[in-house]
């Protein structure tokens, strides 16, 4: 089967990397699903996205993802993002928290896309 | 005699307990250090990765127009901003770039230049207040962990006034009511080595394109041009550039961080060493002044009883 490399990177670490065979983002034109070989591309992802990649092994890994953008390659897609946190390691109780505490908007995209990257629902 | 004996006993007790404080802080220090290079490596990735996206959305944006990355005419306003520790008792982490810091200003002001001060840090803060120096702005109680948030507000407020520019009159703000800059210059400390932290002056604004001739790109020339961008070039250019800054901020932040505490260990290390060597001066003067009063009681005892024995001896 097909893969890519996938790596996904915030400003403080490197938060996943390896192989995989589907990611799917929102970038600020809409939602982009992208598998091996597609076509070189950089994008700017909206605030308060959820990132999800599907590795070679068949897990999903989600991430919520802020500030970021998106570079494609026909064997690599890559993840630059001001800050990020991967699904299972999002607090959910404080996710919800800052949700209902969310003053603008941008603040609420964010609790949103953290418990979205989570699995639960906003 | 026994004066002098006491005096000498309290202050190797005082040296000793001073030496066991510096020996900790080394301590704390070289255990530190680890972690923040672990934590400068960690930032290396996304530095790397955002180089790369630049120069590919550089080479394929048809205008390079960016205020961020155009030189302007006749600047006449600079920021500087300085990257010192919170903490003292770190050697001459501070003095070094306040050192470089002052170079740099009066540079900039024979160039015409008017220097803008943005302090990060509390002795640098300190500094510049204690000599009654204006001080536009300044962020602190992070210098020995820095977080991207910290380094991104400092950016975003540095590149405002840069994006505002300096169109003011004289002291007055402008037209858009900001009192900007034309320029951006960071001072911080650079980690060479467990030994080694050299200060240094780096403009980050406007910032210095450099262009690769055809020929000799890099690697993978057959990917060129054919990148899709969305949304535009120009946009993603302007997106992209003010988060460069920010990142180039925190690598900053990180190499100080690094750099304070490998300082802070060296310092320790040399005050423990002192310390140690203080003690044993002063056991040695402690030992010789107890041998002196012990002789001489002895020679009290002797010289009494001599005396004793001859008013005896006198009946």
């Amino acid at each position: 089967m097909a893969e890519m490399t996938v790596e996904l990177v915030a400003v403080e670490r490197r938060l996943w990397s390896g192989k995989g065979t589907f990611v799917v983002a929102q970038t600020t034109e809409g939602e982009i699903g992208i598998m091996p070989g597609h076509e070189p591309m950089l994008g700017q992802l909206v605030e308060g996205g959820v990132v999800s990649i599907t590795s070679t092994d068949g897990e999903h890994v989600g991430a919520a993802v802020h500030g970021g953008f998106l570079s494609v390659t026909a064997d690599s897609v890559r993840v630059l993002a001001e800050s990020a946190e991967l699904g299972d390691e999002i607090d959910v109780d404080q996710a919800r928290q800052q949700l209902s505490s969310a003053e603008d908007e941008t603040e609420r995209a964010r609790a949103q896309a953290r418990l979205r990257a989570a699995g639960h629902k906003a | 005699m026994g004066a002098q004996l006491r005096e000498l006993r309290a202050r190797v007790k005082a040296t000793k307990s001073i030496g066991k404080i510096t020996k900790a802080m080394e301590l704390i220090a070289t255990s530190r250090i680890a972690k923040a290079q672990a934590r400068v490596e960690a930032a290396r990735p996304y530095n790397s990765e955002i180089t790369n996206v630049l120069s590919e959305l550089a080479t394929a944006a048809t205008t390079l127009d960016n205020p961020l990355l155009t030189e302007r005419e006749n600047p006449r306003r600079a920021a500087v901003l300085v990257v010192t520790s919170d903490k003292g008792l770190c050697g001459g982490y501070n003095a070094n770039v306040l050192r470089t810091t002052e170079e740099l200003l009066s540079l900039l002001r024979e160039q015409g230049k008017e220097p803008v001060l943005f302090v990060i840090g509390g002795k640098g803060l300190n500094y510049y207040r204690f000599r009654n120096r204006d001080v536009a702005g300044s962020w602190s109680g992070f210098s020995d962990q820095p977080q991207y948030v910290h380094a991104r507000e400092a950016g975003e407020t540095l590149i405002n006034l840069f994006l505002a520019g300096a169109d003011d009159e004289g002291d007055s703000a402008g037209a858009d009511g900001i009192l900007g800059v034309d320029e951006l210059h960071i001072v911080y400390t650079e980690f060479r080595s467990m030994l080694t932290q050299t200060p240094v002056a780096k403009r980050i604004a406007p910032l210095e394109v450099e262009y690769v001739e055809e020929g000799e790109a890099t690697s993978a020339p057959e990917l060129r041009s054919v990148y899709d961008f969305e949304p535009n070039a120009e946009t993603l250019l302007d997106a992209l550039l003010p988060k460069y800054i920010n990142t180039r901020i925190y690598a900053a932040l990180l190499e100080s961080a690094a750099s304070e505490l490998a300082a802070r260990r060296t310092a320790m290390k040399a005050a423990s060493d002192n310390a140690n060597e203080l003690v044993e001066s002063l056991t040695r003067e402690m030992n010789q002044a107890r041998q002196a009063q012990i002789t001489q009681e002895i020679s009290e005892i002797v010289g009494g009883a001599d005396a004793l024995a001859a008013a005896g001896s006198d009946e």
